[in-house]
């Protein structure tokens, strides 16, 4: 072990205290299929992401104070009197919006090639706790600058806790620590804002352990077994991840200099007022989809659990797709049931920003419904029915054909 | 197949975001100097409008976020900003004597609101309350277009069979096309300093330019850093796709 590092005070400190063998073994020699496409690049993407929205949100928690009288005023002074504070809030605002474009891309990219399968169930699950805390984290965030979409979109999803039967109105007076979402609610609120991203970090630990156990899926699906089939991380996708990082900071760029409002909703630069409910509450573009879902069932608990569910029901997705073959690349009739639900999926975000009456709310419950029936009638029964293609033996064999 | 279906669908979703009409009064869309990506403000429309603010607006409207040494991006010098500061009354304490004192306002005082608080306000205008103008632009989904078609947009009858409320006006772009506030604006409402012929097109398009920069002071910061580091990332991402290419072209196929 020792011998991997020439400088001396490294090697010493490495026998003892072994995070560099660790870390080189990990971003250096770590063998990866050498055939990885650019959908790929999501995973580094969002470790990124992540630091970027804990470094800019430590800056921020310097210069913000959570109180009702006063959050919003202090986001306003970071705004307008703390050098580059403009700049600091757009990359934690937008980030946020970022962070999850990068992460729907990689859950799609898991979808697509069967990345949750067999021996990966535990790291897909990893990856949904981690969507799970980022929606936490998320919607307690957008509470903070105590706008008035912060304010009524805390009422709003707090609220959702009083459908549970019996203790629900209990509940929600615990969590407001009062009986309106008020000045403790809002602390609480920040503190947990604080705490969540740094839980995150802990689970992409797990996440990445999880990943490196058995290596990356790749776009065949195919288990690796031939040393040729493998490259060493670093030099090859070090660079890679670096162009794909270059790419992605120039759309985040365009959206924090350009457009920086253009992905939040204009009520919330007014401060919060009680007694002022706005015309329409919608949360941001990244939770509509599940708020579509939420709003498209008439009873409350049932839309909650409804909404609770089409997330959690990804928990189960490797046993509910009893196909064997990974990738949809020899998985045809699943290909165009794949486009088919991520198209239902938008529709579901569009219809989740309109008001749920009419024709909204029939499409609303027809997407829902559509959303559900993916998981729990076409993918078990398409493992029984769908004649899959061939799978090569290695991925150079598929190379070739392709070629 | 299915690809270009995803595609369709998608396109007929982004391009009609009313598939199934929503009516509103179409907003009468200007050409705005600070839109773009090389937008800028335009010092002399600025400084009208914050003689528009000054001798129409404040006298409901307050705008108290704006302090008055950011007037130095209109142009002003420190000299000047000073002696406009000194035209406000600022109240200040407790003094040694724990009372409340007045004095002359400093360039780091923020402009005074017309009215002590919102309560006070909404008793003057029946209900309606006058916003604090300092973020408005930004609060409104198409800021800029939808105020300024709400100043053009008053009409003096409203059509045949509309119940007009008491103290109310016509004016088609506010919700339910009436509003509490009376049109502040017409032709010749106000004299130029400049000279600049006052229509009521002018007059609007000069307080919407003031009313964004007051929203967004940071725009042209902003907007210019922008450039460079896009031009930065794009020159490096070409440079780190250069380096790629050379570092695979090492596998052999
Ligand atoms: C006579 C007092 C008065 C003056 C002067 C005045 N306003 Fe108003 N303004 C009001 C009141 C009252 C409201 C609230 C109206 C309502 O909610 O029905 C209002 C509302 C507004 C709104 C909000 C419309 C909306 O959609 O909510 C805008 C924008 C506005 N004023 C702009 C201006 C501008 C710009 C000026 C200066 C050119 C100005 N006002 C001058 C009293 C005034
Ligand atoms: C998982 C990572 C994170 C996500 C997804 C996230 C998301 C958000 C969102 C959506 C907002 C509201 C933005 C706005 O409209 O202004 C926000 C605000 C805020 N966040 Fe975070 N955040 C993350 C990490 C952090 C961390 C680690 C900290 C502190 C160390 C932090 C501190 C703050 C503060 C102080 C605000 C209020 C200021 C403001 O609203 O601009 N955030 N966050």
């Amino acid at each position: 072990m020792a011998k991997k590092f020439k400088n001396k005070t490294l090697a010493w400190l490495d026998y003892r205290l072994p995070i560099f063998s660790v870390l080189k073994e990990a971003l250096v020699d770590h063998p990866t299929p050498r055939n990885l496409n650019y959908w790929w690049n999501f995973g580094s993407l969002a470790g990124i992401t992540l630091i970027i929205m804990i470094v800019s949100g430590l800056m921020l928690s310097m210069h913000y104070v959570a109180h009702v009288d006063l959050a919003f005023d202090s986001v306003e002074h970071i705004m307008r009197d703390v050098n580059y504070g403009w700049l600091i809030r757009y990359i934690h605002s937008v980030g946020a919006s970022m962070f999850f474009l990068i992460v729907y891309i990689h859950i799609s990219r898991g979808l697509y090639y069967g990345s949750y399968k067999s021996p990966r169930e535990v790291l897909w699950w990893l990856g949904i706790i981690i969507f799970l805390l980022m929606i936490a984290s998320a919607f307690l965030g957008y509470t903070l600058p105590w706008g008035q979409m912060s304010f009524w979109g805390a009422t709003v999803i707090t609220n959702l806790f009083s459908a549970i039967p019996l203790v629900g109105d209990s509940i929600v007076t615990w969590l407001w620590g009062g009986f309106s979402v008020d000045n403790p609610t809002l602390n609480r609120f920040y503190s947990l804002h604080f705490l969540i991203p740094f839980v995150i970090v802990g689970i992409v630990f797990l996440h990445i352990v999880a990943l490196h156990k058995f290596g990356s899926n790749n776009p065949t699906g195919i288990d690796i077994t031939l040393k040729e089939e493998s490259i060493p991380f670093h030099p090859y996708y070090t660079i890679k991840d670096l162009f794909g990082l270059g790419v992605f900071f120039i759309i985040f760029g365009i959206f924090v200099f350009f457009l920086p409002n253009s992905l939040g909703h204009p009520d919330n630069y007014i401060p919060a007022d009680p007694l002022v409910t706005p015309e329409h509450i919608v949360p941001e573009w990244y939770f509509l989809p599940f708020y579509a879902i939420l709003r498209a069932i008439p009873f409350k608990l049932l839309g909650v659990l409804a909404m609770l569910g089409s997330i959690l029901i990804l928990f189960a997705l490797p046993w509910l797709d009893t196909c064997k073959v990974r990738s949809c690349r020899f998985r045809p009739i699943y290909k165009q049931f794949y486009w088919i639900f991520i198209v239902n999926f938008f529709i579901l975000g569009w219809v989740g920003s309109k008001v749920p009456e009419g024709h909204y709310l029939i499409i609303s419950r027809i997407c829902t419904g559509y959303y559900f029936i993916h998981f729990l009638i076409i993918l078990p029964l398409l493992g029984f029915f769908e004649k899959t293609l061939p799978v090569p033996a290695n991925i150079f064999k598929e190379h070739n054909k392709k070629k | 197949m299915i690809r270009n279906f995803f595609f369709i669908i998608l396109t007929i979703f982004f391009l009609t975001p009313n598939l199934f009409g929503e009516e509103k009064a179409v907003l009468k869309k200007q050409e705005w100097d600070f839109q773009g990506i090389f937008g800028r403000y335009d010092k002399p429309t600025l400084q009208r409008g914050l003689q528009i603010y000054q001798e129409v607006c404040s006298a409901c409207h307050g705008m108290k976020r704006l302090r008055f040494r950011e007037l130095k991006d209109l142009g002003f010098t420190q000299e000047q900003i000073k002696q406009y500061a000194e035209t406000f009354e600022i109240t200040d304490g407790p003094n040694d004597l724990g009372e409340m004192f007045t004095r002359p306002g400093e360039p780091s005082d923020a402009f005074v609101s017309p009215y002590k608080n919102k309560e006070e306000a909404k008793a003057a205008f029946g209900g309606a309350y006058p916003l604090d103008l300092s973020l408005l632009t930004k609060s409104m989904k198409n800021g800029p277009d939808y105020i300024y078609s709400l100043l053009t947009g008053y009409e003096d009858e409203p059509p045949k069979g509309f119940e007009l409320p008491e103290g109310l006006y016509y004016n088609p772009y506010h919700d339910g096309n009436v509003i509490g506030m009376p049109p502040p604006l017409y032709d010749e409402a106000i004299e130029y300093i400049d000279g600049t012929n006052a229509s009521l097109h002018q007059l609007s398009y000069d307080i919407v330019n003031f009313l964004n920069w007051t929203a967004e002071p940071e725009l042209e910061k902003r907007k210019s850093l922008g450039i460079k580091v896009i031009l930065f990332l794009l020159v490096l991402t070409a440079l780190l796709y250069v380096t790629m290419k050379e570092i695979w072209s090492r596998i052999k196929k």
